[in-house]
């Protein structure tokens, strides 16, 4: 992966999430008075704003929600990528991600395809979760 | 009941485009003066009267224009007492009006004057691809989703999973757009469009085409409001701002809460229409934001017009072209007018001009009510104004 590509800035919310990555689980917040999961990673719970937030390793899984093949690339970092996958993942555990989906055949995915988590190295700090259809 | 505070439009101005760049040479901020002049004398009044200034732009970030109306002000040479540089998108200009529409209500400003000026066709600077990746968008640019198109094709993809909507609904959009126009001399794509063309056309993001895609060009354009009172002495038929309503829900489209419906716009015109004591039937002409021929299908089904996920059919049959039931987006929209960066304003300036009957061959006859909605971000806010010829 060229590492030209636009990379995560990371800040006190995310570097958690971050790191997991990293280390190649995928932690997401979870709400302990609501019980919910939210992403992206927030001090404050979107769903019922409480602070009191730990995260949690998520199984990987979910289904595609929506998702579009890019045949002209985001700026020229991804020219070489064309034609790619972007995807809005639906985990089990209820959030919404965006995320690549890998696939040889981009036409064969489709909304509701399952799909887990793989995790693909970009920089020695830097690992993104990608997904692929199972 | 009427009031002699109650808000109207009295002055409005654009800028001469060909090519879809503009012809006179100046400035970003030239052009906004040149047209926030024309707009005021074409009321009857000067600049100096201005004392209220709403703005949003794309120009000089980082720089003068983090500070919008702070930096239009200064090249105007005027210092006004009220001022807005809300920016939530292209739909901001609809926001100013109702800001706007308040403040003179209370009578905290007398003279509003609404810019907004892009020379991004000119300056080749259209980049919405590069958001910088920080705070909530270092969880999507790095995925190198085409922005904005990539998110508007994902909801164009869930729309046609849950409702059946085709592409070539879609393309339908496109082609009754370019029919208006085609009625509109200023217009920049005039050329004869077909589903076909629009089906043919190369894919950028899936399922959207090139020609589901908006312009890019150059504009600029202003609008004087002022209370229906002030407007007695003044040069122009005044068109009242009958009711208004704004809302907003995410910004990164992972984050949309249904992608398959347009919350904002279903929230700000029940709003608008409320407050305007009008139902659908009343409106005569539509103008909706159309970034996109998705964005269009997704606005009349959350304002109302149609059915959630009827909107393929409702605007089958060339239903909003120059002739049809549904007279909408009438010179000739985004997608085939102009389309400079933010483009509400010239939703609002087209309805403006409908409703003072000055269209030429693209007016729809006996227009008197108007809804404008214009939509920003990636379907992230709506704003919608309702006006009426007084």
């Amino acid at each position: 992966m060229s590492t030209d590509k636009p990379l995560p800035v990371i800040d006190h919310d995310s570097a958690p999430y971050w790191q997991a990555a990293h280390e190649g689980r995928l932690d997401i917040p979870l709400c302990g008075d609501c019980g919910k999961h939210h992403f992206y990673p927030r001090a404050i719970c979107p769903h019922c704003h409480s602070d009191n937030l730990k995260f949690d390793t998520v199984s990987g899984r979910g289904e595609v929600h929506t998702f579009t093949i890019a045949r002209r690339p985001a700026g020229p970092a991804f020219a070489d990528d064309v034609p790619y996958v972007v995807a809005l993942i639906e985990l089990e555990e209820g959030p919404r991600m965006m995320s690549r989906i890998q696939t040889d055949d981009p036409e064969k995915v489709h909304i509701g395809a399952e799909v887990e988590v793989t995790f693909v190295k970009a920089t020695d700090e830097i690992t993104f979760p990608y997904f692929r259809m199972t | 009941m009427k009031n002699g505070r109650d808000p109207v439009i009295v002055g409005l101005a654009d800028a001469p485009i060909e090519d879809g760049k503009f012809v006179t040479k100046a400035s970003v901020l030239g052009h906004a003066a040149l047209v926030a002049k024309a707009a005021v004398e074409e009321a009857g009044l000067t600049l100096d009267d201005v004392d209220g200034l709403l703005t949003a732009g794309m120009w000089g970030v980082p720089g003068p224009g983090q500070l919008a109306t702070v930096t239009l002000g200064e090249y105007l040479g005027i210092m006004p007492t009220y001022v807005d540089g809300t920016n939530i998108g292209g739909s901001a200009f609809e926001a100013h009006v109702a800001h706007a529409a308040m403040a003179l209500r209370e009578g905290y400003c007398e003279v509003a004057l609404i810019v907004y000026s892009s020379d991004q066709k000119s300056l080749r600077s259209r980049n919405l691809g590069g958001r910088p990746s920080v705070l909530s968008m270092q969880h999507e640019t790095p995925y190198g989703m085409p922005t904005p198109v990539g998110g508007y094709a994902m909801a164009a993809q869930r729309h046609m999973h849950e409702y059946g909507t085709t592409s070539e609904n879609l393309a339908e959009i496109a082609v009754a757009t370019r029919k208006w126009a085609q009625l509109n001399p200023a217009a920049t794509r005039r050329d004869p469009l077909s589903v076909d063309d629009v089906l043919s056309s190369t894919m950028i993001s899936e399922p959207l085409h090139l020609l589901d895609c908006c312009l890019v060009t150059d504009g600029a354009g202003a609008i004087v409001m002022t209370t229906a009172e002030r407007a007695k002495d003044l040069k122009t038929k005044p068109v009242a701002v009958k009711g208004y309503g704004e809302a907003h829900t995410h910004w990164a489209i992972g984050e949309m809460p249904d992608l398959a419906r347009l919350l904002p716009a279903q929230k700000a015109g029940e709003t608008a229409m409320k407050m305007a004591g009008v139902s659908h039937s009343d409106i005569d002409v539509v103008e909706v934001y159309d970034s996109f021929t998705i964005t269009v299908l997704l606005t009349l089904e959350a304002l109302g017009f149609c059915k959630i996920g009827e909107g393929g059919d409702f605007v089958s049959g060339q239903r909003t072209a120059p002739g049809g039931a549904f007279p909408m987006n009438t010179n000739g929209g985004g997608l085939s007018a102009l389309h400079p960066g933010m483009y509400g304003m010239f939703l609002l300036i087209e309805a403006t001009r409908q409703l003072r009957g000055v269209c030429g061959d693209r007016q729809v006859a006996g227009a008197e009510t108007a809804l404008v909605h214009g939509t920003g971000g990636t379907l992230s806010s709506g704003a919608t104004v309702i006006l009426q010829k007084d």
